[in-house]
């Protein structure tokens, strides 16, 4: 069960894709997960020939749980404690990251594979108090949960009986969980510059004039494209904090913001951004938006994603300080872009003006490399009908 | 109402062994049918002093002293039971009584149903078991946990001057074997015993102590040692529930769940060996019937799986030892 985030504990196996015997390739989506986020299609990281099923539709398992054993096509029959799969070792742990990011997402967990040990009466008293075990911090041997464990757990909001927690529910505290977590370790700095969009615009206006209506790209293409290429000159932003570490990402995989309907909210990467061209970019918005509504994501969507977009301009707010979603090192902010006063070689204009905003992790990275990428967002933004 | 009657209604400061023998006295006194028989019983006094004075009171008809041959005085016990006699056979020691053992089991226990009903076996027989008084291995181990695997007697374990006094009573009463096992550490024990003590119940286990946070079952002379463990862990704040066991054999399941159910921990202290012991078999039910109570898996503190040594360090090495229990309990208890 690989980690699709860094505040996921488990997930239920919704439906196996492939079956014994199956030949998979590493990207091929193999099982579909849910989590609190939803439905994700799980993909594969290994290449090979699917040994064993291990884990039965319906059941929910920790992270790092065996799902399937596959067998590598340059690999002799299997051992039998099933070494071919992925995340039965603690370096495989990381692997159980899909594998085109080379940072993992999040430090091995200690006991990747073990069962979750609970107490008989704590799993009885957590069932009556309608709690969600993998919630609750165990502190008794081995990090067994017991019975003071739940009791000390938070109790469930709203009226005790045997109703399921919602989905909404469980991405609520999801969400609780890791921006508290964010919030609570993450030492923020906030910069912000207002930039003059009228190139860029303008650019937007040229393309648009020239495709139909389903092509025409929008504004916000022309923001991930430019964070891309501002995290290009400087990189320092686009990584992680690990393990009192500051680790860079060797590719820039945007996770941008998607409210859902009904509350709710999810970061799913967009895979090398700054590779992308613009047409590219809006075919994978296109694509993603209607997924992640849909909660139909896959797995490499969930935990690839370098450092996070939020674009607020819908709401017609001006500016948005963000929460760095960890172990990410910075959050970039897009307010609603609209026509302000601007004043250029000693004249006062009315210009198309977005404020920008970067929230960064201060442990990773100081003010200065924050004011040199917003700079870097903006020039980007500027020199867009160079592009 | 003379002198003496107005003392003696009163709780009277005795030794286990005096209540013991009280016991047999009072059984004695009130049913002809009743006699005593075993190795020294009678001129000596009784191995351990037990049945002291018993001879000159009650004569050589009612208190025999009989060969070194546990088969045969067993045996015969057995067929004076059935010609409707009462007896309490002594064995010195249940590392002796594996000499009787036939006559125990595949006599005593099952006649009743080999006889298709017709013949019960009403005896009850006495052993002193346990360590603790550099008596070496073939006088030390603890075999009340083997013999409660039998189906047919009733086993029982007096901790207390109450049952040293009380159990004799209503063993005499059943109709089908009783073995009662007397730790041979009790026998200078200092208690009070009512002025109107008398027969006490062979079915259910006593709680000694309340306490919130761990149950320790335990019986015969670990008992006291739980008790003292309780007490010093009491000033640490762990309170613990003391389960006497006293019956081995039926087991209160029902006492031992409800003590499970208060305190969620459990701590079995069995002077017998562990593996295959009486501590198991408690485990194992407790698994059975009250594992969602159950906080932490139930712990066990057994003597040392080795014949007891005689040297005295070695020897209370061996047996669990208040220090032992207290530190089983704490490991028990801690987050």
């Amino acid at each position: 069960m690989p980690s699709l985030g860094a505040d996921m504990e488990a997930g239920t196996l919704v439906q196996w894709r492939v079956a014994a015997g199956d030949t998979v390739a590493r990207g091929d989506i193999v099982a579909e997960v849910d989590t609190d986020k939803g439905v994700i299609e799980i993909e594969c990281f290994e290449s090979g020939v699917v040994e064993r099923l291990v884990v039965e539709p319906g059941a929910k398992v920790p992270v790092g749980t065996v799902l399937a054993e596959i067998r590598s096509t340059d690999q002799l029959p299997p051992h039998p404690t099933g070494g071919a799969t992925a995340p039965s070792s603690a370096p495989a742990a990381a692997a159980s990251v899909p594998a085109s990011t080379a940072v993992p997402l999040e430090p091995p967990r200690p006991t990747p594979e073990r069962r979750v040990r609970v107490s008989p009466l704590a799993r009885k008293r957590a069932a009556e108090m309608g709690l969600d075990l993998s919630m609750v911090q165990g502190t008794g041997p081995g990090g067994a949960i017991q019975v003071a464990d739940v009791e000390r757990a938070e109790p469930k909001v709203g009226p005790p009986g045997p109703a399921q927690a919602s989905p909404l529910d469980s991405m609520r505290r999801a969400i609780a969980a890791a921006m508290a977590r964010s919030k609570r370790e993450i030492p923020h700095y906030y910069l912000q510059t207002r930039i003059d969009m009228s190139q860029a615009q303008a650019w937007l206006r040229a393309q648009n004039q020239q495709r139909p209506i389903e092509q025409r790209l929008l504004p916000v293409v022309v923001l991930l494209k430019a964070v891309a290429s501002a995290l290009r000159d400087v990189p320092q932003l686009n990584g992680f904090w690990i393990d009192g570490e500051h680790r860079l990402a060797d590719a820039i995989h945007v996770g941008f913001a998607i409210a859902m309907k009904g509350g709710g909210l999810l970061a799913p990467a967009i895979h090398d951004v700054d590779r992308r061209s613009c047409d590219e970019l809006m075919a994978d918005l296109r694509d993603l938006i209607p997924r992640a509504r849909a909660g139909r994501l896959r797995s490499s969507e969930f935990t690839d994603g370098t450092i996070t977009v939020t674009s607020l301009g819908d709401g017609g707010v001006e500016s948005v300080l963000g929460v760095i979603y960890p172990p990410q090192v910075a959050i970039v902010g897009f307010g609603s872009i609209a026509d302000q006063p601007w004043a250029e070689h000693g004249m006062v204009g009315v210009r198309p003006v977005i404020t920008a905003s970067l929230a960064a992790d201060h442990r990773a990275t100081d003010g200065h490399v924050g004011a040199r990428f917003l700079d870097a967002v903006a020039h980007h933004l500027r020199a867009m009908e160079n592009s | 109402m003379t002198a003496t009657d107005t003392v003696t209604a009163q709780a009277r400061k005795i030794t286990y062994r005096d209540a013991v023998r009280e016991g047999l006295r009072a059984a004695l006194l009130a049913d002809p049918r009743v006699f005593l028989m075993g190795e020294d019983v009678g001129r000596y006094g009784g191995c351990f002093a037990v049945s002291r004075g018993l001879l000159a009171e009650f004569g050589p008809e009612r208190i025999r002293d009989t060969p070194l041959s546990e088969s045969g005085f067993v045996g015969a016990g057995i067929g004076a039971a059935l010609g409707g006699m009462r007896p309490i056979v002594e064995v010195m020691t249940c590392n002796f009584s594996l000499l009787a053992l036939d006559q125990i089991m595949n006599t005593a226990a099952t006649l009743l149903h080999m006889s298709g009903g017709q013949f019960n076996v009403p005896i009850v027989i006495r052993m002193s078991t346990g360590g603790g008084k550099q008596l070496a291995a073939q006088h030390s181990h603890s075999l009340e946990g083997w013999y409660a695997h039998i189906p047919g007697i009733t086993v029982v374990t007096p901790a207390t001057i109450e049952d040293g006094y009380g159990m004799l009573a209503t063993a005499l009463g059943q109709p089908d074997p009783v073995l009662i096992f007397e730790n041979q550490t009790l026998y200078n024990m200092e208690g009070e015993l009512a002025a109107d003590a008398g027969p006490v119940d062979l079915r259910r286990a006593t709680i000694r102590r309340e306490g919130r946070d761990v149950s320790i079952l335990t019986y015969g002379a670990s008992l006291h040692k739980a008790l003292q463990a309780a007490g010093n862990l009491a000033t640490a704040g762990i309170e613990s529930e003391i389960v006497d066991l006293r019956v081995l054999r039926p087991l209160d399941d029902a006492t031992i769940m409800a003590s499970v159910a208060r305190t969620h921990r459990v701590l079995i202290v069995d002077e017998g060996w562990r593996s295959g012991g009486i501590s198991a078999e408690i485990a194992s039910r407790i698994h059975e019937q009250a594992f969602y109570d159950l906080d932490r898996p139930v712990a066990r503190l057994c003597t040392a799986e080795v014949p007891i040594p005689y040297a005295r360090h070695l020897e209370e090495a061996a047996l669990p030892q208040v220090d032992t229990i207290i530190a089983a309990v704490q490991t028990l208890v801690k987050p």
